[in-house]
């Protein structure tokens, strides 16, 4: 696969590999190197969730209210249902990450189809899909979400959709300026004057040099929607079949006179995942942004 | 201006048409037919109601009558009657407003004050200190779970320290009146709004910093400084009020957003405003009070929008309205 | 006495790869009343030394020399609020895009007025009664009612006028323009150079008037300092460096000014062969070489230091054996 010149930006002078530059322009900044440090830990977590704890965390394992750090087996302790925390943590890593990156798939299909549609085509298309995109900027979002998810009953897949599908104004209005910028280059006269199909010229010339800014807001997409589905969850819209950090905190906070730790806990995980999903987004775009660089 | 009108006029037209279509098209996804649905699933529902329900919405005719049917009420701010609460909707959230909006004023202007002098101190000190520290703070916030906040506050300040009320928004059992009322709102405000407002502060304070940094780049502020004007007069006159401008935009967009923040916000804290309506309605299933509140939420957003565009063009002299 | 005395001054950027030297050991000095023309490509160098003067420089440029002496005062020993106090007061500049050189959310009339205020102190009224009168001076007209207007509201040649009007405010020792007109119309382009050269008469002030475009430098300077990839390669009096240019590159430039008349646009002075060296790839030798008809290996070895020549100084190893040469320079000239 050809690598757009957007990613790669060698002009370190350093003269390695291309492709690696972006990684290596990345780690030199200590805030982009905590990011993907904690990123590695989440997507750890996830991938270890069925090899440490096969069993299903909803179950009850332990006496309840145990407290993190007196139980060897539990190291985070229990609920007051008895539910092994940890297994919780480890378990909500796959749900949020899982629901988080489809989510933000559904918001970036979305958004940069009607960007590059509407950017591309201009006149009455433009305006129309520009009235829509203007219309769900005024929905409120969360609200919206929340309204689908109630209506629909909550599922892996209705949440899933119900954020996608509210997510994707911002990044439609994003692509749609940069496509605008590129619509009357060289390159894309060029290629109409060749008589290359509108498609061809949108998927092969047009958007892989929109890819930078595209990457910087998938990574925001997947932050807001782990947070989005946290909130959902803890308002009790959480998939009932499986844990999710916002329930347990959700759950947790029904305690807190008298156990802390239970709503603390998987608090920290959102943020954890939230935080380092942003300081990837701020990361790439420093990396991936020239004027950024010259600062 | 006129034209400026008309066409904003045109665009909330539009806007309630389409959520009109968005809520429609909902009320139709739910099991079973939207009297149903609208009813709620509280059971309690009597087979009149249903009736009359039906004959409301006009279950039996063809789709697009029923749409036009439902835009119809809209129009006339019937917004449906809530069963359970044994109200109209309007009604209802005309009660719940005034709580709503005082908290999103007070953490909107917590906001925004503390953003903009938080963000301006970064600014001033880029890349040293004090910018750092502010600057991963406000990261932090931007990536704290809002309704987590809340439980967290809760837990230090209402439960282990007990300085502040846990929730509500009065001691109706103390019966105040006058002053003591209102400092008793205060201390009852004083949590959600700091919740609610972490999250925009951290925008904020991001905002005003990033547009500080670019305005400190553009040709007249170096104009300024070959003029000998001080630097705190450059960061202030010059700086500041350029940077503002984005500030302004964000506002109105911050809007809708805020009023989802509401919702976790009032229910975390009980606070009787519309978030914590929305709560409850989910809670019971009651879908038109739900919807209803979808409605008029993107309403305000709409009308907010207005106020700020108009704002705007008091602050920016080369934007005159079209 | 000379009121604006450079010595030695040097500018480079530090990066990642070591230092970049812009401009290299510049020297002159400037005279009440006298307009010293620095003139050059782009890139050359000549907004680089305008703002080292004010102390303006931003990292990642460093300046360094034996002094910049203003009025008598070192301003390279000074501190930064000691700077300031000059900065607009005894020393001030004129940019080149009045577009975006004001700020566009203040009334011009209060940009003004910050000046006088800013050093001057004293009350709002009179400061805005002293704005209007400037505005008056630098012939805006209607100036009372355009005191209260946004810059977006006035043409180029207006807001060039409050630019002046500004850099007056608190009659300084010299004056700076960089590209003043460069971005005007021809017409308004020779009434603003008229009137800084009107008001440069009235108050003794000296002016570094810096411009791409040799056609200006005859009509409205004293003397000339002719710049090349951030070396002053010839320094005359305007009528000397006219009438008997001895640096090659110089003579290039005169050689392919367009003729005055014709359509009116004077162009770029982009018409000797080659280009001009990027910073990073300097020749060893006299940077003009690699474009010079007659550079022999001493050129391409060895920098020419400046001599005291014909009046002024020129910094070429051939310049005294130029007339010899002259049907060479021509062929350049005309290609
Ligand atoms: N931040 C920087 N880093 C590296 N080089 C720079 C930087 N800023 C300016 N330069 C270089 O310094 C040189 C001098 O720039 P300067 O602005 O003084 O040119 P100039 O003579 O005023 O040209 P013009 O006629 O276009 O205004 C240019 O070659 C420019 O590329
Ligand atoms: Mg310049």
């Amino acid at each position: 696969m050809a690598f757009p010149d957007s990613l790669i930006l060698s002009a370190d002078g350093t003269g390695s590999h291309p492709r690696f530059a972006l990684l290596r322009r990345l780690l030199r900044r200590p805030s982009a190197l905590c990011g993907l440090v904690l990123m590695a830990a989440i997507l750890a977590m996830a991938v270890l969730a069925h090899p440490l704890y096969p069993d299903d965390p909803l179950d009850m394992v332990a006496a309840p209210f145990l407290h993190p750090g007196t139980d060897a087996a539990f190291p985070l302790g229990s609920d007051m249902l008895g539910r092994d925390l940890a297994a919780g943590i480890f378990h909500g890593a796959r749900i949020s990450l899982l629901i988080g990156v489809v989510a933000a798939l559904v918001s970036l299909v979305i958004g940069i189809g009607i960007g590059a549609l509407s950017g591309y085509y201009g006149g009455r298309i433009d305006a129309g899909l520009m009235r829509l995109t203007e219309l769900f900027q005024t929905i409120p979002p969360f609200l919206f979400s929340l309204a689908i998810v109630a209506i629909l009953q909550p599922s892996i897949a209705t949440i899933t959709g119900a954020i996608g599908i509210t997510a994707w104004p911002g990044l439609a209005r994003l692509v749609r300026a940069e496509v605008l910028k590129l619509r009357h280059s060289e390159l894309v006269e060029a290629s109409i004057s060749l008589g290359a199909s509108d498609a061809r010229i949108i998927l092969l010339h047009i958007l892989p040099n929109v890819l930078a800014p595209i990457v910087v807001s998938a990574s925001i997409l997947v932050a807001s929607a782990i947070l989005s589905e946290s909130s959902l969850a803890f308002l009790g819209l959480g998939d009932p079949n499986v844990v999710s950090w916002g329930g347990m905190v959700g759950a947790g906070r029904e305690v807190i006179r008298t156990d802390w730790y239970v709503a603390t806990i998987p608090g920290i995980a959102i943020l954890a995942a939230v935080l380092a999903l942003n300081l990837l987004g701020d990361g790439l775009n420093d990396a991936l942004n020239r004027k950024g660089q010259r600062r | 201006m006129r034209r400026y009108l008309r066409r904003s006029l045109w665009q909330i037209g539009i806007v309630v048409l389409g959520i009109a279509t968005i809520n429609f098209f909902l009320l139709h996804l739910a099991p079973g037919d939207a009297a149903e649905v609208m009813a709620g699933e509280s059971g309690a529902a009597t087979a009149e109601y249903m009736a009359a329900l039906r004959q409301q919405f006009g279950i039996d005719q063809p789709l697009y009558l029923q749409f036009l049917r439902y835009v119809g009420h809209l129009l006339t701010l019937d917004l449906g009657y809530s069963f359970r609460e044994g109200m109209p909707v309007a009604e209802l959230m005309r009660q719940r407003l005034p709580a709503t909006l005082l908290l999103m004023g007070s953490s909107t202007a917590l906001a925004v004050s503390l953003g903009c002098v938080l963000g301006f101190m970064a600014a001033r000190r880029a890349g040293k200190i004090a910018d750092t520290v502010i600057s991963t703070l406000a990261l932090l916030f931007y990536a704290t779970p809002v309704f987590w906040v809340g439980v967290m506050l809760v837990m230090v300040f209402s439960v282990a320290l007990d300085w502040l009320p846990i929730g509500g928004m009065t001691s109706i059992e103390a019966g105040y009146r006058g002053w003591a009322l209102a400092g008793d709102v205060a201390r009852h405000l004083v949590l959600p709004a700091v919740t609610l407002g972490l999250f925009y502060l951290a925008i904020y304070t991001r905002l005003v910093r990033a547009s500080m940094l670019e305005v400190y780049h553009l040709d007249f502020v170096r104009t300024a400084r070959a003029k000998g004007v001080r630097p705190w007069r450059i960061a202030t006159r010059h700086v500041l009020r350029n940077a503002l401008l984005p500030v302004v935009t964000t506002l109105g967009v911050q809007l809708s957003s805020i009023l989802g923040g509401a919702v976790l916000v009032e229910t975390v804290f009980s606070w009787p405003g519309l978030g914590r309506l929305a709560f409850e309605a989910l809670f019971h299933r009651d879908l038109a009070l739900l919807l209803g509140i979808l409605f008029c939420s993107s309403l305000v957003v709409v009308f907010v929008n207005l106020a700020v565009d108009l704002i705007y063009t008091l602050l920016d002299p080369r934007i005159e309205l079209s | 006495m000379s009121l604006l005395d450079v010595k030695n001054l040097s500018i480079s950027f530090a990066t990642p790869r070591g230092r970049l030297a812009a401009v290299r050991d510049l020297s002159f000095s400037l005279k009440a009343g006298e307009t010293l023309a620095l003139v050059g490509e782009s890139g050359c160098g000549k907004s680089l030394t305008a703002l080292a003067l004010l102390g303006l420089l931003e990292p990642p440029a460093v300046m360094e020399g034996n002094g910049i002496f203003l009025e008598g005062r070192n301003l390279l020993t000074l501190d930064e609020p000691t700077l300031r106090s000059l900065r607009g007061s005894r020393i001030a500049m004129i940019f080149q895009e009045p577009m975006t050189a004001l700020n566009p959310v203040l009334t011009v009339g209060e940009q003004i007025m910050e000046v006088i205020t800013e050093h001057e102190g004293g009350g709002r009224r009179a400061a805005r009664a002293r704005a209007v009168a400037l505005m008056e001076k630098v012939r805006i007209p209607d100036a009372e009612r355009r005191f209260a207007e946004y810059p977006h509201r006035l043409s180029g040649g207006l807001r060039q006028r409050v630019m002046i009007a500004m850099a007056l405010a608190c009659s300084p020792a010299v004056l700076i323009a960089d590209e003043p007109t460069t971005a005007l119309d021809v017409t308004i382009q020779a009434q603003i150079l008229d009137l800084i050269g009107t008001l440069k008469r009235e108050n003794g002030t000296a002016v570094l008037f810096i411009t791409h475009d040799l056609g200006l430098v005859g009509q409205h300077a004293d003397r000339v300092m002719v710049m090349y990839a951030g070396r002053v390669v010839e320094e005359r009096t305007a009528a000397d460096l006219f009438a008997d240019p001895l640096h090659p590159y110089t003579r290039g430039l005169i050689a392919a000014r367009p003729g005055l008349g014709g359509s009116g646009r004077r162009e770029r002075l982009m018409e000797i062969p080659g280009t001009v060296p990027g910073l990073g790839a300097m020749p060893v030798g006299c940077a003009f070489s690699p474009r010079c008809a007659f550079a022999d290996d001493l050129c391409r070895s060895t920098v020419p230091t400046s001599i005291d020549q014909a009046g002024g100084r020129i910094a070429c190893h051939h310049s005294e054996g130029i007339h010899d040469r002259e049907p060479a320079i021509r062929r350049i000239g005309n290609s």
